[in-house]
């Protein structure tokens, strides 16, 4: 269970990112963040994973509030859920295999563990064969898929997708969007933050829209609407 | 514990292999300054052996009169010994004197006929002094001035010569703090410049550094393998240092000396060899490991 409790970020004093957020999050829920470009997904994201703090209001993560996590611990948060990112970061150095196996590796997993958890986790996002390829050497769309077995490395309770199909076109964006499904009905809670009207309308779950940092909408079983 | 290490390092170890460019590159001005700061503290042993050999020309003689009993002088001599100011003392006896006038002016007829017509051996006997620093010989000058020792001396050429001694001591003293500066500085710069780079290739991985620690790595796993690529650089970089410099010396080193008698470094680089190579590891550990740990630090901060 996340529960965001009156969050609000201002970056500038005409600059309200965020603006007294109240959202709870089940456990094992499929939850979308809808809005435009510039309404406030990314920075709700962002305080999530802890890459900025909120100005204020309380983010809680069963009895932690995340919020007040120091630094020292937020590598261990931060191995608690699954990131994927618009842009993949991966590392450019490193190979599919590696680039899962680094996220292992950080969270302190014996080396059996990696062996055995990588080329199923290499098996569930369908790249097998392009276990030994570096990023550059893998289109927009695998490249998709190599972060999202990365961010399930963890075994995390919470994936967060900010816009994951922003930079692939559409059969692969569909391709993702199907994975994330799955990943989801395994029983993971996902949280999906994206623009695009066709992706929450064809999910069929619940939409949050946020519109100048509120939000406006929450529905079960939403559909996109632009006001 | 162990496990972690042994990641950490081999993901340095991979980095390193990579970006093999970038690898040349760091190595080389790594090298480079480590090259750099080598040469320059081969000139300071350079300068310091010239010195030493012309401050080792520099004494002060002490001449007794004609009737100073030898007993006399030797007792000077025992006095003079215990002085912790003193290096050396020579003792030369009338007929040794004699022997070695004889000795430099055996060409000169005129001078040796006169000597011969004086019949009795005008030279006094002399303490050929050395003094462990130039500035000294003015306190052992003054040892002298004690009043029994000024009724037998006849003497002391440190007085003819004292300007020319002061001016040298302050020359060779000068000469060395202005090396040890100018070393200071060039040593500054040179790890100045391969701190640069080396801050360049780490700022080349900042959307890396971010990454992992956006994954969840502790900020020494992300720091890990760039402080062992650094150290890699470094002890790389000083093995290089030390194979172009051995055969650069042999080639060089009797050129040298033919303008500079006295000297040998590529002798003094054979006898030093391990401890100036442990010495050039060292530099490029340091320089290679503190920069990476002070440049990596701001973009630890996600």
């Amino acid at each position: 269970m996340i529960i965001f409790k009156n969050v609000s970020k201002i970056y500038s004093a005409n600059c309200h990112a965020l603006d007294n957020i109240d959202l709870t999050i089940g456990d094992k829920e499929f939850v979308s963040i809808a809005g435009r470009s510039g309404a406030g997904k990314s920075t709700l994201i962002k305080i999530l994973i802890r890459e900025e703090k909120p100005t204020q209001g309380q983010v809680l993560w069963g009895k932690q509030d995340i919020v007040q996590i120091s630094n020292r611990d937020l590598p261990l948060w931060r191995r608690q859920i699954g990131m994927v990112f618009q842009d993949f970061r991966l590392l450019p150095n490193r190979t599919a295999y590696e680039n899962i196996s680094f996220a292992m590796e950080v969270g302190g997993r014996s080396n059996q563990e990696i062996e055995r958890d990588v080329p199923q986790l290499l098996k569930l996002v369908n790249l097998v064969e392009r276990a030994e390829h570096f990023p550059n050497q893998l289109s927009g769309g695998e490249q998709q898929r190599v972060a999202i077995a990365r961010a399930l490395a963890h075994r995390p309770d919470v994936l967060i997708a900010d816009e994951p199909t922003g930079n692939l076109d559409l059969l692969h964006t569909w391709e993702i969007i199907k994975l994330l499904i799955k990943i989801n009905e395994l029983g993971t809670t996902v949280i999906l933050s994206t623009h695009d009207r066709d992706i929450i309308n064809g999910i069929d779950k619940r939409v949050v829209t946020l519109e100048k940092g509120k939000i406006i909408k929450d529905d079960q079983n939403g559909k996109y609407i632009l006001f | 514990m162990l496990t972690t290490l042994v990641r950490v390092i081999k993901s340095g170890w991979a980095n390193f292999w990579r970006n093999k460019w970038l690898s040349s590159a760091a190595i080389s001005m790594v090298s480079l300054a480590i090259f750099g700061i080598t040469s320059l503290i081969l000139v300071n042993v350079l300068i310091n052996s010239l010195i030493d050999d012309l401050e080792d020309k520099i004494d002060v003689s002490v001449y007794f009169k004609l009737d100073t009993s030898e007993e006399e002088i030797l007792l000077v001599r025992n006095d003079l010994v215990k002085l912790t100011e003193i290096k050396g003392v020579e003792y030369i006896s009338t007929e040794e004197a004699l022997n070695r006038f004889k000795e430099r002016h055996k060409d000169n007829e005129v001078l040796m006929q006169s000597l011969e017509e004086l019949n009795t051996n005008p030279l006094e006997a002399s303490l050929n002094i050395k003094a462990n620093e130039t500035s000294q010989y003015d306190t052992i000058a003054s040892f002298f001035n004690q009043g029994n020792y000024q009724e037998i001396i006849d003497k002391i050429n440190y007085l003819e010569n004292k300007a020319v001694i002061t001016r040298l001591a302050s020359i060779t003293k000068t000469i060395r703090q202005v090396g040890f500066i100018i070393l200071l500085i060039l040593a500054i710069l040179a790890v100045l410049v391969s701190y640069n780079t080396i801050r360049l290739t780490i700022y080349s991985s900042s959307k890396e550094i971010k990454i992992m620690k956006l994954v969840g790595a502790s900020n020494w796993f992300t720091r890990g393998p760039f402080v062992i690529e650094g150290a890699l650089y470094g002890v790389i970089a000083a093995i290089i240092a030390i194979l172009v410099m051995y055969p650069l010396l042999w080639y060089l080193s009797p050129k040298i000396t033919t303008y500079l008698p006295g000297t040998d470094l590529f002798y003094f680089l054979q006898v030093n060899l391990i401890v100036l190579l442990f010495f050039q590891i060292l530099i490029g550990l340091v320089i290679g490991v503190v920069s990476s740990l002070v440049a990596i630090r701001r973009y630890l901060e996600v």
